[in-house]
């Protein structure tokens, strides 16, 4: 389609994107961008359940969600993709079908795996767009690393009991990674994880509608997103801060003379064993 | 000349579980020997067993990360305020 010609929708589309379709910025032009386009999920937890929800919500074209876990009564006081009928069932599955409900005119695909060096190449390749929703050090580094050796962008979010954090990492020339921002993981034992330090419920949701904002802002090329700011929340004291991030001329990956340039074993990085995303 | 310290969650355990504390110093370095002393083991995360700035931790003078400004050197001010953030992993179960 060239630059003149009017964005085609479906009667369906004009109808179910109208407050899309009629919002500056956005518009016909816009939504048919995000109708076009491709985002990966990677988690379908905390972050990935508004994440996902929001983006299947909004008309991205094809909807990707990655996962291996089974969705367990625990995960139901924020991972609100779920529900308690879906108890026992896998993650992607339950996924799938609650996304289909929101929008059945999108394609939406799951993938019922764990994230490895081995598989990540093959399965970023069908997308445009990375959204990291995961909640361990090891395919984080993995996302990172893949993300910058395919020029794909990255939308970042984490979060710790009461605190939240998010940016967007673009590849390019002198652009920061997350390696900038954190050149090298925490020992094991350092930083609990949420099953040992306990989370906030609704804290995902707001990191996680970040998130799914900046993918929807990368993919219709509208606004500014967080490149190069990280956004600190902090929902215990309604705190909110950004921080600048710098390129590093160092980085292993994305400096001057990298030394990473393929992937590497990441929980020997991490000098932690394997885990589920 | 006290600056203010923004404490994640993970070292507030250290100092009575506030978030914002007060510590002393002009440079970062000495601000953070103050809050050690005020706080014992609230930099034990954060200073390396050689003196320097753990590479998984970072600190900030206002929003500027002190690895881009002269690290422990870097000189604070009065009202400036010293954040120190750890890389969370959080996400999904």
């Amino acid at each position: 389609m060239n630059g003149s010609t009017p964005p085609r929708f479906t009667e369906d589309q004009v109808q179910r994107y109208s407050r899309h379709i009629i919002l500056p910025n956005i518009g016909g032009r816009g939504q048919r961008k995000l109708l076009d386009s491709s985002v990966l999920v990677i988690g379908a937890g905390g972050l990935g359940s508004p994440v996902a929800m929001y983006l299947a919500a909004a008309g991205i074209g094809k909807l990707g969600i990655v996962d291996f876990d089974r969705v367990d009564v625990t995960n139901l006081q924020r991972q609100i993709l779920h529900t308690t009928a879906d108890v026992g069932r896998s993650k992607v599955d339950s996924a799938v079908e609650h996304l289909r409900a929101i929008n059945p005119t999108i394609e939406i695909v799951g993938h019922e795996t764990l994230l490895f060096s081995t598989n990540v190449f093959e399965i970023f390749e069908g997308y445009d767009v990375i959204v990291d929703g995961t909640d361990n050090f090891p395919v984080r580094y993995l996302v990172n690393d893949a993300t910058q050796f395919m020029g794909k962008p990255l939308v970042y979010g984490s979060i710790y009991q009461f605190e939240g954090q998010a940016t967007v990492f673009m590849p390019g020339q002198e652009t920061p990674c997350y390696r900038c921002l954190f050149p090298a993981p925490p020992p094991p034992g350092t930083v609990p994880s949420c099953a040992e330090g306990g989370v906030f419920g609704v804290l995902p949701g707001v990191i996680g509608s970040i998130q799914a904002t900046e993918a929807i802002k990368i993919a219709t090329g509208e606004g500014d997103t967080l490149e190069g700011r990280l956004l600190l929340y902090d929902a215990l004291h309604m705190d909110f801060q950004e921080m600048k991030i710098r390129w590093d001329a160092d980085c292993p990956v994305c400096g001057k003379e990298p030394t990473i340039t393929g992937l590497i074993d990441y929980e020997q990085f991490c000098g932690v064993p394997a885990r589920p995303i | 000349m006290p600056v203010t310290v923004k404490l994640p969650t993970i070292l507030r355990k250290f100092a009575d579980d506030q978030a914002r504390v007060t510590a002393e110093g002009a440079t970062l370095g000495e601000v953070l020997k103050d809050l050690e002393s005020r706080y014992p083991g609230v930099t034990k995360n954060v200073l390396a067993d050689g003196g320097g700035l753990h590479r998984f931790i970072n600190v900030y003078v206002n929003d500027e990360d002190v690895r881009y400004l002269g690290s422990l050197e870097t000189a604070v001010a009065d009202r400036d305020v010293v954040s120190i953030l750890p890389a969370v992993a959080g996400g999904a179960p």
